[in-house]
């Protein structure tokens, strides 16, 4: 701030700062931003590039960049992933919507009332503990080897994160807090709706994005098990059929899957918490 | 309105009568006699202070008064009516302001008023009163987390007087300011009170603000050793900490005390 008025203030009677200058200024520092926080995955992707084109690596196992996206554009012009992007879209996202109905809800019951939780956690620990990898072959056996055991397990998987973590937001309310509600009258419902609720949103988020992770995770898993669809499926199938381009370009569409989905929760969760320092 | 009238006659607005009120607690298996017996009267818009060492009791008394413990015996009457729980008739500022962080200054002031049922407008409408009444004004739009400690406890007093109390209970509410912020935030309590004329119980370990805020102190004295003492504070207002008879007043408390 004082900077910039010295700097101003020094070029004083000569000209009044361009637009395009400030412009430019502007620009610079946005760009100097985005080097000091994109400038390794930059360098990383760069390095990449180089490496496969000059002969580093084995371009058979780690193509040039341009190659992936060339075989990813053609493969979603052609409409070929645009299917697998849909079906794996939906099983994350109806196993997660899930999670959230349940999960939410269910936590915020559990986090309030003290005996129902303490009776609850120690097979809500086991559970959360119980890789839900290695319980998919259970799944397979009750639900068949279709949709239903995949989103089941993902659901599952996705499930205790949230449960735990708004159980965990609830208890952490502070008394105090809800001790002067009531000392303005405040009902059960007012004290639930307006301290509780709103004192569990971040630990909810924190929650939420840990289960969009695990979502992502017990996906792709489920869809190289036993699927032929879905983003996962056309990873492995790319690798069994020497894809190498087409795989990395379906790793690629996965990360990007991944940092989607934490972006919209982040800024969610910037919106919804302005209040909190966490979100600052 | 004649109808609210007729339930609290205005003559009585505001008083509290405590009659043999006990109180223990429950401590490692034994049982811990906090308070004995004690009796009080405290008239329609007089400001108490209850004083005392720490650990003797001066919070059970005032969470007593709020309805926020029952007592084992005794009763406490405000107005004459019994007291059950909390009412709308006490508000309570603790030592913490315990603000709610997600609410801006407004917010959090209009939430005393909003949870006794009156609609959000109607509630900010007040608010922004008392709001301007503790002066911070320009801070309306705030998080609790932009606020000094001072401010946040301005905050928590507006938020109490919003609901329009007759009886304003305090629990150490400027023990965590710092020494300067303390004595504008006592001027200010004190202008608050008159301006206001509700009945004011004040909990402190600061005998000069005691001296400063109250007509009468209340000395209670560690586990009920001895019959608690009330002393009149006969000074003018509004009061000056440097003169001659507010010194000999906090030299008299500070006997009591058995500090010289
Ligand atoms: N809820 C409680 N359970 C057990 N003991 C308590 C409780 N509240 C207060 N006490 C005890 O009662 C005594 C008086 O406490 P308090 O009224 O907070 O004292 P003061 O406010 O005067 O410092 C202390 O010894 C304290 O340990
Ligand atoms: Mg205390």
């Amino acid at each position: 701030m004082t900077f910039q008025s010295i700097e101003t203030s020094s070029l004083a009677g000569s000209v009044e700062a361009s637009p395009g200058a400030t412009l430019l200024r502007r620009g610079g520092e946005i760009g100097q931003l985005a080097v000091s926080r994109y400038g390794v995955i930059f360098g990383f992707l760069a390095f990449w590039q180089v490496a496969a084109t000059v002969g580093w690596v084995n371009p058979a196992i780690f193509p040039p960049l341009d190659a992936i996206f060339v075989a990813l554009w053609k493969a979603l012009a052609s409409g070929r992933l645009v299917g697998d992007i849909a079906i794996s879209l939906q099983r994350a996202g109806i196993a997660f919507g899930a999670a959230v109905v349940v999960g939410i809800p269910l936590g915020l019951f559990m986090g309030q009332i003290r005996s129902v939780e303490r009776a609850l956690d120690p097979i809500l620990q086991l559970f959360r503990q119980t890789s839900a990898l290695a319980i998919y072959p259970v799944f397979i056996l009750f639900l068949g080897l279709g949709e239903t055991s995949k989103v089941a397990v993902i659901f599952w998987a996705t499930l205790f994160p949230l449960l735990l973590a708004t159980i965990g937001g609830v208890k952490e309310v502070d008394g105090k807090l809800i001790e002067m509600a009531r000392t303005f009258g405040a009902s059960q419902l007012a004290v639930f709706r307006r301290i509780v609720l709103p004192a569990s949103v971040p630990a909810i988020f924190v929650g939420l994005r840990l289960s969009a992770t695990t979502a992502l995770l017990l996906l792709i898993a489920a869809e190289m098990i036993g699927a032929n669809k879905g983003l996962g499926f056309q990873v492995m199938n790319a690798q069994y059929n020497f894809q190498i381009p087409l795989m990395f370009g379906a790793i690629f569409l996965l990360a990007a899957l991944g940092l989607t989905a934490n972006y919209v929760l982040v800024s969610l969760q910037r919106r919804l918490c302005r209040w909190s320092d966490i979100a600052r | 309105m004649s109808v609210v009238q007729n339930t609290r006659p205005t003559t009585r607005l505001g008083e509290v009568t405590v009659r043999d009120l006990s109180k223990s607690f429950a401590l490692n298996g034994q049982r811990l006699a906090v308070l004995r017996d004690l009796q009080l009267e405290v008239r329609s818009g007089e400001s108490l202070a209850i004083v005392g060492p720490s650990g003797c009791g001066k919070t059970t008394l005032l969470r007593v008064l709020a309805g926020l413990e029952t007592p084992d015996q005794g009763e406490v009457l405000i107005d004459g009516l019994p007291v059950k729980g909390v009412g709308t008739e006490r508000a309570i500022i603790f030592q913490e302001p315990r603000l709610l962080p997600w609410l801006t200054v407004l917010g959090n002031v209009a939430f005393g008023l909003e949870m006794r049922g009156k609609s959000k407008a109607q509630a900010e409408l007040r608010a922004r009163h008392y709001i301007r009444l503790v002066g911070l004004a320009e801070f309306e739009a705030a998080y609790p987390r932009q606020l000094s400690g001072g401010m946040a406890q301005r905050v928590g007093i507006a938020r109490a007087l919003t609901v329009q109390p007759e009886i304003l209970l305090l629990d150490e509410p400027l023990g965590a300011l710092d020494a300067m912020t303390k004595l504008t935030m006592q001027e200010e309590l004190s202008r608050i009170w008159r301006e206001e004329k509700v009945t004011m119980i004040l909990v402190t370990h600061d005998l000069e603000e005691a001296i400063y805020l109250a007509d009468r102190v209340l000395v209670l004295t560690k586990n009920g050793a001895s019959v608690p003492r009330l002393i009149d504070i006969n000074l003018a207002r509004p009061r000056d900490r440097n003169e001659s008879d507010f010194v000999a007043m906090r030299k008299r408390l500070m006997a009591e005390f058995g500090l010289h």
